[in-house]
């Protein structure tokens, strides 16, 4: 039993180093990277605009299900025109970038791994070894970088959208009055709200994007071993936000 | 009539007669010997099959050859350049020399046949756009399919991805072709057609090619000399025809593509009547 789970943590301490190698050996790639911004906007293209749908209307419902959540709440203390604090501050620091990197990961990143993992199994990278092209270099700094651009702009346009939802609700259904929703959440809510949104966005844009990227590039090059490397990338994508969530809460409280 | 345009004879880096020179190669697979003492040597300008029963590491002997694995023991020689050791940057330079044509083409997906034919050619040079236009349909035109430049891979008979990849493959004007199990899955008239291209753009580009392949009467076509891998060691080699006769159990099996023999129909296992008489206990 002991000894199972001393392989069991050593296995997953050798994992860790691995991706961390593979984090360290696309830095080293990103001066490059960038040079070849045609690849890049592709990928924002990709990891972004494609996602925008699934993250504007998830925002949407997620603000209305605030609004209807927080008015509930706020009423019972006679403070609903706080709505709008509550809202903002929820979703900012919060929901936004979290619900986001789940989303991201579940459309976004399963698109790269499954790519990736697609192009092992056909023997694209291999064929781009062949022609001495560099497989990180050509194509997996682009979508790094894509996911890691896309990531908190997602992110912010989640926010939005779901601050709108939440004034649908409080405010055109439920009657809290449009000055005092609007002012509170501009005197409440602070740029260190707001940056703490930013990071943690950024963070999750990092690590989802990794995570794809490394699960794909690795993935053994078989019909189950892409499914594996992409339900790899969700499970452990989802992981890794919550985690990250609850240290950068921490960090910033 | 097939037709090559902008044919040329490379400058050789090395006058020695052979381009690759393996020399006394191990290699081992998660611990299996893959290959213990292995020596052969690739002519240049000459097609050379390398053949084999399935398993006996024809892949892998590409992958030595292309700097994809490292051999364990032993040197190879690449166009002069040794392999053991042989830095990245090196290594790529010495990828640019050389083509390969993978089994299944290994076409970018999300590229058009000119794109994909140019992909190289964008990677490496800074030539003017007419410039690529015309050597990418050059080889297109080689290869017979200028008129699908426009298609995607998706849209390929599995022919015509190999075709494709092969224009790919010498859009560089490389001094060696590597084709893996060129004529797996092929039609007739595809096998028919890649059989005389491996020919004619050996001869018209004064190429080496090596092909990896166990479609006997198809490849002793094209070749020149042929490797028959056997145990980790060349059993055999010579030309098609001198492998017809070769006094050899192995070689008479492969040829004559005999179900049992040294390498046997039955994969190891124990006793048969035991194991049917064999009771309660599990396989």
């Amino acid at each position: 039993m002991i000894e199972e789970l001393w392989e069991s943590t050593i296995e997953s301490l050798v994992g860790l180093g691995s991706v961390v190698r593979f984090l360290l050996r696309l830095v080293a790639e990103l001066p490059r990277g960038l040079m070849r911004i045609d690849l890049v906007a592709q990928q924002i293209y990709n990891a972004g605009a494609l996602s925008l749908v699934i993250i504007m209307l998830s925002g949407l419902f997620v603000g209305m299900v605030l609004g209807l959540q927080g008015f509930e709440l706020l009423q019972r203390f006679g403070s609903e025109e706080a709505l709008g604090t509550a809202a903002a501050i929820g979703l900012v620091k919060e929901l936004g970038p979290v619900v986001t990197a789940l989303l991201f990961a579940g459309r976004a990143g399963t698109a790269l791994a499954s790519e990736l993992g697609l192009m092992r199994a056909t023997d694209q990278l291999s064929a781009m070894e062949m022609m001495a092209v560099d497989p990180i270099r050509r194509v997996v700094v682009p979508r790094f970088l894509g996911g890691v651009i896309a990531m908190p702009l997602l992110a912010a346009i989640f926010s939005v959208i779901g601050i709108y939802g939440a004034q649908l609700i409080g405010v055109q259904i439920m009657r809290v009055d449009a000055g005092s929703f609007w002012s509170q959440m501009r005197a409440s809510v602070g740029l260190s709200d707001i940056n703490e949104g930013i990071v943690k966005s950024c963070i999750f844009g990092v690590a989802c994007s990794l995570i794809a990227v490394y699960e794909g590039y690795y993935a053994t090059p078989t019909a189950e071993g892409v499914g594996r490397a992409t339900t790899r990338t969700v499970v452990t994508s989802a992981v890794v936000i919550l985690f990250f969530d609850y240290l950068i809460t921490a960090a910033f409280l | 009539m097939l037709r090559v345009i902008g044919a040329r004879k490379p400058t050789p880096l090395n006058q020695t007669a052979s381009i690759i020179e393996i020399r006394n190669v191990g290699y081992a697979i998660s611990g299996r010997p893959v290959f213990a003492g292995l020596d052969m040597d690739f002519p240049r300008g000459r097609v050379t099959a390398v053949m084999g029963p399935s398993g006996t590491g024809k892949t892998t002997l590409l992958r030595l050859i292309t700097g994809q694995a490292l051999a364990d023991s032993g040197s190879i020689v690449v166009a002069g350049q040794e392999l053991c050791g042989i830095g990245r940057a090196d290594l790529y330079l010495l990828r640019r020399r050389m083509g390969m044509l993978f089994q299944n083409g290994a076409l970018l997906t999300d590229l058009s046949v000119f794109e994909n034919v140019a992909f190289p050619l964008r990677e490496h040079t800074d030539l003017p756009e007419r410039l690529i236009r015309q050597l990418v349909l050059t080889k297109l035109q080689a290869v017979g399919l200028r008129g699908a430049a426009e298609l995607m891979p998706s849209e390929l008979s599995g022919g015509m991805s190999r075709r494709v990849a092969l224009a790919r493959a010498i859009v560089m004007d490389p001094e060696i072709l590597i084709y893996d199990e060129p004529f797996v899955g092929l039609d007739p008239i595809s096998l028919g057609v890649i059989l005389r291209l491996i020919r004619h753009l050996n001869d018209a580009l004064g190429i080496t090619s090596i092909v990896v392949s166990h479609d006997v009467q198809e490849i002793s076509t094209v070749a020149d000399a042929v490797f028959l891998l056997s145990g980790g060691k060349v059993a055999a080699k010579g030309t098609p025809q001198e492998l017809r006769s070769y006094p050899s159990e192995i070689v008479r099996q492969f040829i004559g593509g005999l179900a049992d023999g040294p390498v046997p129909f039955h994969f190891p296992a124990p006793d048969y009547f035991g194991e049917l008489l064999a009771r309660g206990e599990e396989p």
